[in-house]
């Protein structure tokens, strides 16, 4: 397609829409869908058709609005009137409300901190476009960044933009982006490849699944741009097999694509070719490692293998290899639109732009959200997240997942970035938050963590595979009011012997959830040894035990 | 002696196998492909036993060995035939915290089987999942697929007791 049939597309689209003076939205991501918004949709295409409405109110089934713990979610547009909690039986109420005042009963105001402090890159056509039309993608600029890569800007520039951008890996790690980008493209090969890593891993994060349930395309220009960039004519996209609706979404995406000529040859009428194909992950969790990833692209087991080489000099069929994370590639289509400066404007001194988390466990609001880099935990969590339910008190939030560490209330005023988590003993890991409260267990906790890593582990060198399992064994004696302090202390050089002799990263950082609970909450470890209780009353410690 | 490729006969004249050698072609019976293909011979008969691994690893001439490593790495392959219905409870940390330990409990004193099995009368599984994704609805379950958002211990019988008295 040329850039003139683009922009002729949006203008199309901006035409139906006008046409359209009212659109009604429902959330068909996976939130809501398990509340059945299905149904809501459903019903109001029937209300909307009942009242013959329908050439002037489409309902169109949208991606995630973010406020999950509320759904179904339903908008009225243009005038943004969010409804919460709808019921299909609801449908015919809302749909008469648009001539006059809104349902009150169902409004959810928008003017919640957590709608008011989030800024929109990633996520700014979440919940504002049909994930399965790349007609909406393209009216809300989509493909704008690629158009303007291929036409004017060398792939060095792209790569500058990038660079200036200051974005660094979402997938956790923090590794610059631009840097990455430009040890690709200088590697000297016939054949490079552009990996997206959507195997989510992290129990407790569901960022990649919502930005590819809501905005697939997105996902697949920043991969194209990416190609262009480092010279690549080939993508994969490693998919976990858990998540259905972004599978289906993604090959909707890439077949549409390729019908509008962005991928394949000739894309944008320059020489540029690049295709995408997606491969599906079968559930391990080490395979989020990128040497592990490449192998399971390959079709053999999920194992790692020492670095260097990396993938940039020798990865997928020992080509150089590009792989980036899902929110990496969503940001590359703005940073190249609005220019690296815009994005490197927003954040902190070394972390810049915004990140997606997704807020569960004991919060009020749950859900997905997307700040700029360096708000603080409390307001993330007090504001935006709307505190704890019930009246309980906060005990500590984890972030990053089994390779994280659970965050106590003395750092809730500490910026969230990629530095101060790591100094707080946690890592920024693919943004998933889970607050708890103390009804939470910090040993239990631990042991939970230990008990997936364990699983996990693909049992390729021994630090890993023996030492999850020795740490786990001790956490659950600590836990059942078995264990003595010399436990205590063997758990403690275990921690320091994985972390330090692991090959990858899983083993690496398994400890950490360990560290980081006895770093802030020995006293909660010591209970359960010296005086065989559990403080939050979870761990069921034996009687006997205690004789 | 080379084998020709896709000339293989599949185990059985079943119709799916036209579904699995579909996919083989399509990746030009690479090796790579292996665990695309194990994905659609799962897709189609609910798991994979011997005769299926051997049939593909001959297929895509790989050693039967490796088709096995690679089916018994991945959680999600599953070499045992699925009961009737399949309950699969997410283990994910917000789920953890918000009760599953209890919707596993009550799985457990319902049915007395552990995760991984199936009822003697193979009418349910009960499988765990590292995080299906949908935290913000935790504790979840997924019945024959379908998420079931804050579950108690009391929905989870109600469930379980309608596919078993059924």
């Amino acid at each position: 397609m040329t850039p003139e049939q683009l922009s002729q597309i949006g203008a199309d689209e901006a035409a139906a829409r006008a046409s359209a003076p009212q659109r009604l939205y429902v959330c068909m991501a996976a939130g809501c869908i398990s509340s059945s918004s299905d149904a809501v949709k459903k019903s109001l295409e029937a209300a909307v058709a009942e009242r013959g409405l329908k050439g002037t109110c489409p309902v169109t089934g949208v991606g995630c609005m973010g406020l999950c713990s509320r759904g179904p979610l339903v908008s009225a547009e243009p005038a943004g009137i969010l409804y919460q909690d709808v019921s299909p039986g609801d449908a015919g109420e809302i749909v008469q409300s648009l001539s006059g005042e809104p349902v009150a009963r169902l409004q959810c105001s928008r003017d919640l901190p957590f709608f008011k402090r989030q800024v929109g890159v990633v996520l700014e056509n979440s919940g504002r476009i049909d994930p399965e039309r790349l007609e909406d993608y393209v009216a809300a600029q989509g493909y704008e960044g690629l158009v303007q890569a291929l036409t004017e800007m060398s792939p060095a520039e792209v790569i500058e933009q990038v660079s200036r951008s200051g974005l660094r890996g979402r997938g956790g790690a923090g590794y610059p982006t631009g840097l990455k980008w430009s040890t690709v493209a200088k590697a000297q090969a016939a054949t490079k490849y552009v990996v997206c890593n959507a195997d989510e891993g992290d129990p407790g994060a569901f960022m990649d699944r919502s930005v590819l349930e809501s905005d697939p395309q997105r996902v697949l220009e920043g991969m194209i741009i990416a190609g262009y960039a480092v010279g690549a004519s080939r993508g994969y996209i490693y998919v976990r097999a858990e998540y259905p609706l972004a599978i289906t979404r993604l090959n909707v995406a890439i077949r549409q694509a390729k019908h509008h000529g962005l991928l394949g040859t000739q894309i944008a009428n320059t020489e540029f070719a690049f295709d995408i194909e997606l491969r599906l992950g079968a559930g391990a969790f080490v395979c989020g490692e990128e040497t592990a990833l490449i192998a399971s692209i390959e079709g053999g087991r999920g194992t790692p293998r020492p670095r260097p080489p990396y993938p940039a000099q020798a990865g997928l069929y020992g080509a150089p290899t590009l792989i980036n994370n899902v929110e990496t590639f969503a940001n590359i289509p703005a940073i190249i639109r609005k220019g690296g400066d815009w994005y490197a404007a927003m954040g902190t001194a070394r972390s810049k732009g915004t990140k997606v988390f997704a807020l569960t466990g004991k919060i009020n609001c749950t859900g997905l959200i997307e700040v700029p880099m360096g708000m603080s935990l409390r307001e993330i969590i007090f504001e935006v997240g709307g505190g704890v339910p019930e009246g309980r008190k906060f005990k500590a939030v984890q972030t990053g997942g089994p390779s994280g560490g659970c965050i106590p209330e003395q750092f809730l005023d500490m910026p969230v970035d990629y530095d101060s988590l790591a100094q707080a003993g946690s890592i920024m890991g693919s943004g998933g938050m889970i607050v708890m409260d103390d009804s939470s267990c910090m040993v239990d906790v631990a042991k939970y963590f230990m008990e997936f890593c364990m699983s996990e582990s693909c049992g390729k060198c021994i630090p890993c595979r023996a030492g999850t399992a020795q740490m786990y064994d001790l956490l659950a004696k600590i836990s059942e009011g078995r264990a003595g302090m010399g436990d205590l202390e063997m758990l403690e050089n275990l921690c320091d012997m994985v972390k330090n002799t692991s090959l990858c990263g899983l083993g690496q950082s398994a400890p950490n959830p360990v560290l980081s609970t006895l770093r802030y909450f020995r006293d909660e470890y010591l209970a359960h040894i010296q005086e065989k209780r559990c403080p939050a009353g979870v761990c069921a410690i034996k009687q006997e035990a205690n004789a | 002696m080379p084998i020709a490729l896709g000339k293989l006969s599949p185990p059985s004249d079943d119709k799916r196998w036209k579904i699995v050698g579909a996919t083989m072609r399509r990746h030009g019976f690479s090796r790579n492909a292996l665990i695309e293909t194990l994905h659609t011979v799962q897709q189609s008969f609910g798991f994979l036993d011997r005769p299926s691994l051997q049939y593909v690893a001959q297929s895509l001439r790989v050693p039967l060995s490796k088709a096995f490593g690679v089916a018994t790495f991945y959680h999600y392959f599953s070499l045992k035939p699925p009961g009737q219905h399949t309950c699969v409870v997410c283990l994910g940390t917000a789920c953890y915290i918000k009760g599953a330990p209890q919707l596993l409990g009550e799985v457990e004193q319902s049915l007395g089987i552990a995760p991984g099995e199936t009822t003697p009368d193979g009418r349910v599984s009960v499988l765990t999942a590292r995080c299906v994704g949908s935290c913000s609805l935790a504790p979840v379950a997924l019945f024959d697929g379908e998420v079931a958002a804050r579950l108690s211990a009391k929905d989870m019988q109600g469930r379980l007791h309608k596919w078993v008295s059924a």
